[in-house]
């Protein structure tokens, strides 16, 4: 207990204190003068407005990946479970730059959705993507442990007893998901909102439009303005704790709900 | 025996820590300097680094090793506030440095102890087009036509993009007459804009190899580095009658050389490029060197430019920050509607 809060402060709570000892530099009107600025506020709106959105397609897509790796066996099958983990392996920016390099007007996929009318690279389209890629082994890998426990036995059962294939979904398996996949959805969004590298790349970067948080508090680094650098950063910080505290909540909420068996 | 094997062993021993010793600081350089600096400059100081180690050997018999620092400029100047042990920051402006000597790391007059505003070697802003200047492309209002895509970084992240920035005011404010005229045309061009890259590599990739936009605002060397690697079948190098004077500065950390004691060393290192090895380095890399003779022998690499400094027009680097590119300067200004 004494090792892990000295090691839980060290690692993370004393830097954060430091991040708020940093920011209370500012007077509070000051503060709120860098918050309410429409540049802030629009960068913030892109990161967390697309990690959100982004971090929902996961949810959905993961969730068939999952269903696909757990429950059927087809050729192939562990080399695509191991692809999964590559975007966590990879280097945030060789990502960037290899999606910028795909959706760029001229890249493989670029060019025939420009074909169509429909630009990706140096949009929010294109931050949105970056960060689906990003996101998207983090519910795969919280949900498919507890699908692989899930005994079909229980579908079979619920099948037996007149339960429809749609009920079945809709009132035993995904009830017993639940906490996995909201924690996955939890996960996916806080990793893009903070995310740099793999965005930068891909985003165009234009005030107000395609800026993320992160880059305005680089800039606002670059000015050598380190107090409102870490006023915006204080306040992702105190947005994605209160997304996640939330996710908690519903989690155990959920896991309450969970059919005993 | 055993005894036997001691005398044997303990003096082969002890040759051997003595001679891997002298092995050792044979190889360690008698002075060490770390030199900061930024993006576009790694081809320029590793030859540089190679000629200048070989003549300070010759003539005080002493061996340096230089490390190398890249990155951003303004990063760059960041980390060496934080503590980064440079003895020299070679950066792309003088408003990086002034930021250093902020902190009371090197003199507030840094800029007036070597030649040229400590600025050894200089450059230009040219543009960069598509092979055959598809979109006739001349000078700078010509990046307002219709339909012509402007790359250039984000001049809040990347000191490249402030020179770009500066270059194209400069022009309008002379050509139009006023500030104001000049404002109008600065917001006019970035709405040209597709992408504001963070620095001026990313820029540089963003254009040649994304074939994203139609003309690159680029630093001369950058754009002749580009044209070197990817072939003037592909690009072409268009010089504006007008430009901008960059003058990257160089200048000796005080306080860390003072405390490593290698002042000497780092102050010969920017001396050295003063010296005719040093200036046709500078050329070689596509710099424009500062002195007449060499600048004479390479004056057929180079566009002739007329160029206006930072000093005329601007007033000097730090009212230039403060106006353009301080939150809530000029270039806010234009991302506000």
């Amino acid at each position: 207990m004494g090792l892990t809060l000295s090691w839980l402060s060290i690692i993370i709570l004393i830097p954060l204190a430091g991040l708020f000892l940093k920011s209370l530099e500012l007077s509070p009107e000051q503060f709120w003068n860098i918050l309410s600025s429409r540049r802030t506020l629009n960068a913030l709106r892109v990161s967390f407005g697309l990690a959100f959105a982004a971090a929902c397609v996961n949810l959905i897509m993961g969730s068939i990946i999952v269903w696909a790796l757990v429950r059927y066996r087809f050729p192939g099958r562990r080399i695509f479970d191991a692809i999964v983990d590559v975007p966590f392996a990879l280097p945030t920016a060789v990502a960037g730059v290899a999606l910028t390099a795909l959706f760029a007007e001229k890249g493989w996929l670029g060019a025939p959705l420009a074909a169509l009318g429909i630009k990706v690279a140096f949009t929010p389209v294109g931050i949105f993507v970056a960060m689906i890629f990003i996101g998207i082994p983090f519910v795969v890998r919280t949900v498919q442990p507890v699908l692989q426990d899930l005994d079909p036995e229980i579908e079979e059962a619920a099948g037996s007893l007149g339960a429809s294939r749609w009920q079945t979904i809709i009132r035993v398996i995904l009830p017993s998901l639940a906490p996995a996949l909201l924690t996955g959805l939890a996960l996916a969004f806080a990793r893009a909102v903070g995310e740099y590298g793999s965005v930068i790349f891909i985003a165009g970067n234009l005030p107000n439009v395609s800026e993320i948080a992160p880059l305005l508090i680089v800039i606002r680094l670059s000015e050598f303005r380190y107090a409102d650098a870490t006023a915006i950063a204080v306040v992702m910080l105190v947005v994605s704790f209160v997304v996640i505290f939330a996710v908690n909540r519903l989690q155990r909420w959920a896991q309450s709900r969970i059919p005993a068996h | 025996m055993e005894l036997d094997m001691m005398r044997r062993i303990v003096p082969l021993a002890a040759g051997l820590l003595v001679s891997s010793l002298v092995a050792s600081s044979a190889l360690a350089a008698d002075i060490n300097l770390l030199n900061v600096s930024y993006d576009p400059t790694r081809e320029l100081y590793a030859e540089f680094n190679k000629a200048f180690v070989n003549a300070y050997q010759k003539e005080t018999g002493k061996s340096v090793e230089i490390k190398q620092s890249h990155g951003g400029s303004g990063s760059q100047a960041r980390a060496v506030i934080d503590g980064l042990q440079a003895d020299v920051v070679t950066l792309a402006l003088a408003y990086d440095i002034d930021a250093i000597a902020g902190k009371g790391l090197t003199a507030a007059d840094w800029q007036k102890r070597l030649p040229q505003n400590s600025s050894p070697y200089t450059s230009t802003i040219v543009f960069l087009v598509r092979k055959g200047n598809p979109k006739g492309i001349k000078d700078w209002d010509d990046l307002l036509k219709s339909g012509v895509a402007v790359i250039t970084p984000n001049p809040k992240t990347s000191g490249g993009a402030r020179w770009n920035y500066l270059a194209a005011w400069g022009f309008a404010q002379k050509k139009y007459g006023s500030a104001d005229k000049a404002k109008d045309f600065i917001g006019k061009l970035y709405q040209q804009v597709p992408v504001l890259d963070t620095g001026a590599r990313g820029a540089t990739v963003t254009f040649v190899e994304r074939g994203v936009g139609d003309v690159l605002l680029a630093w001369e060397n950058e754009a002749f580095l580009a044209l070197k690697e990817f072939g003037p079948e592909k690009f072409e190098i268009v010089a504006p009658p007008q430009s901008i004077l960059a003058e990257p500065p160089v200048a000796i950390v005080d306080k860390v050389a003072d405390k490593k004691g290698t002042r000497n060393a780092a102050d010969a290192y920017l001396q050295y490029w003063y010296t005719k090895e040093g200036q046709e380095i500078a050329a070689r890399n596509f710099y424009r060197p500062r002195d007449p003779v060499i600048a004479k022998k390479y004056e057929n690499s180079f566009a002739k430019v007329e160029l206006f400094t930072i000093d005329d027009v601007f007033g000097g680097w730090t009212k230039a920050q403060k106006e353009h590119f301080a939150d809530g300067g000029v270039f806010d200004q234009i991302y506000k509607n």
